[in-house]
């Protein structure tokens, strides 16, 4: 069993993937940041005291997180336009289903992180006469990004994973291309390791950005 | 003639259930697989010496590091280069075995490093061997936090074989998918499987969070 390994086809059709790369972190990063929304806002309906939102957020968090995310794609994808819902285009639709997905995560960091900012912080800002809204928006917020920084960045790191399932809607990110080259060429060793490859270091670049970040923003104890 | 949501049912009945045994019992086989290779593999994360652990450090991180659609992809279709009549369904659970075996492994090794140093020291220090502070001293306690994050994990695992589907195992999602493509009735189906996924998974999930709280005393 030989295998002659020949990249130049791969080499031809480099920028393709590059290009898919970076749709991929796209879709990732706007859904993080449309994730992040609803994560913020259904964080903050955990802390309120109406139970009919609660029981709703924790209903949609439980569901989303529970659902294999391919199978949320096709039913936004193909289901919701049967019932009247449609989308621009498919980008749209991926980019909402992952966001609805990201969001569920989201709520639950938020949750955690509102809760942890410490409580002689409100006081403090109680104390020097902030409006309770100017108390959120300037002392409990800022703390809150903060606080969760590295759950955030780990959030980054799985969604331009989970974006590799826009394959299944022909979407053209890296996936996609690396097996549209494997159907084109039959390279299939090359177009694979290089997908997994850029894959991985993307994933590895992303995290030693973002320890960065951390770094410099991180609470300090 | 009138279509009617219980009628289809009756008659994709029987395709529906093969794909929830193929979904039942690839999800069973690549958690069982996980847990075996995972205990292994996080001992030798520990415990292996320096190469070995290099080696499984490596293999952990890029596994980890890769999609598993990609990671799907790639056996399906390597796989097939070296060995003949590899069937779709061999080739998904060797990725997904592969890539549960490498979350497990982190997991085991996250379990065994948060034991205090104190515990093997004190295991020393009344003469037991190797052998002995694994099953007594460390794995009892290793046993309990390892729970709520491998169910975690096995959820994930139970997520990832709709992935199958892409490369044409008939589990749920595609038995789904073909009885859409005979009666439309796109909505209906979609929310059948989804209450599937969330039955099984949500019963799971449920079971992470009661062992989380069992064993949320352990503080060290």
């Amino acid at each position: 069993m030989t295998y002659n390994f020949n990249f130049s086809v791969i080499w031809r059709q480099f920028d393709v993937m590059l290009w898919g790369l970076g749709l991929g972190l796209l879709l990732a990063v706007i859904s993080l940041a449309i994730g992040t929304v609803i994560g913020l806002v259904c964080g903050y309906a955990f802390r309120t005291n109406n139970k009919t939102l609660r029981g709703l957020v924790w209903g949609y968090v439980e569901f989303i997180r529970n659902e294999p995310l391919l199978l949320l794609i096709f039913f936004v994808y193909f289901g919701l336009p049967a019932i009247g819902i449609r989308f621009f285009d498919k980008y749209e639709s991926f980019v909402i289903t992952l966001s609805i997905y990201a969001g569920a995560y989201l709520t639950e960091v938020f949750r955690a992180g509102l809760t942890s900012v410490p409580e002689r912080y409100v006081e403090a800002a109680k104390a020097i006469g902030l409006k309770p809204w100017q108390t959120q928006l300037y002392v409990v917020l800022p703390l809150t990004f903060r606080i969760v920084l590295p759950s955030l960045s780990n959030n980054l790191i799985s969604l331009f994973k989970d974006t590799s399932l826009a394959t299944a809607i022909a979407i053209p990110e890296l996936t996609f291309t690396a097996r549209q080259i494997n159907a084109n060429t039959y390279r299939v060793m090359e177009a694979w390791l290089t997908a997994s490859l850029l894959y991985l270091a993307t994933c590895y670049l992303i995290a030693i950005a973002l320890r960065q970040i951390e770094k410099r923003y991180s609470v300090i104890k | 003639m009138q279509r009617t949501y219980l009628g289809e049912l009756m008659k994709a009945k029987w395709s529906l259930l093969q794909g929830f045994i193929t979904t039942m019992e690839i999800s069973a086989i690549v958690i069982v697989i996980g847990l075996i290779a995972g205990m292994i593999g996080g001992l030798l994360l520990v415990y292996g010496p320096k190469p070995v652990r290099l080696l499984m450090r490596l293999y952990v991180d890029v596994l980890r590091g890769i999609p598993v659609l990609v990671l799907i992809l790639f056996s399906y279709y390597g796989l097939a280069l070296l060995g003949v009549n590899i069937s779709a369904y061999t080739a998904g659970v060797v990725a997904l075995a592969g890539f549960c075996s490498a979350h497990m492994s982190e997991t085991f090794r996250g379990a065994i490093d948060s034991i205090p140093v104190g515990q093997t020291e004190a295991a020393k220090a009344i003469g037991l061997t190797f052998q002995q502070r694994f099953i007594y001293v460390l794995l009892p306690q290793a046993a309990r936090r390892i729970v709520p994050p491998a169910i975690n994990t096995a959820v994930e695992m139970v997520k990832g074989t709709t992935l199958l589907s892409i490369i044409g195992v008939l589990d749920v999602l595609l038995a789904t998918q073909q009885t859409i493509a005979r009666n439309y009735m796109v909505i209906e189906f979609y929310a059948t499987a989804m209450l599937f996924y969330f039955v099984l998974n949500f019963t799971l999930s449920r079971m992470g969070a009661y062992f989380e709280r069992r064993f949320g005393f352990i503080r060290y």
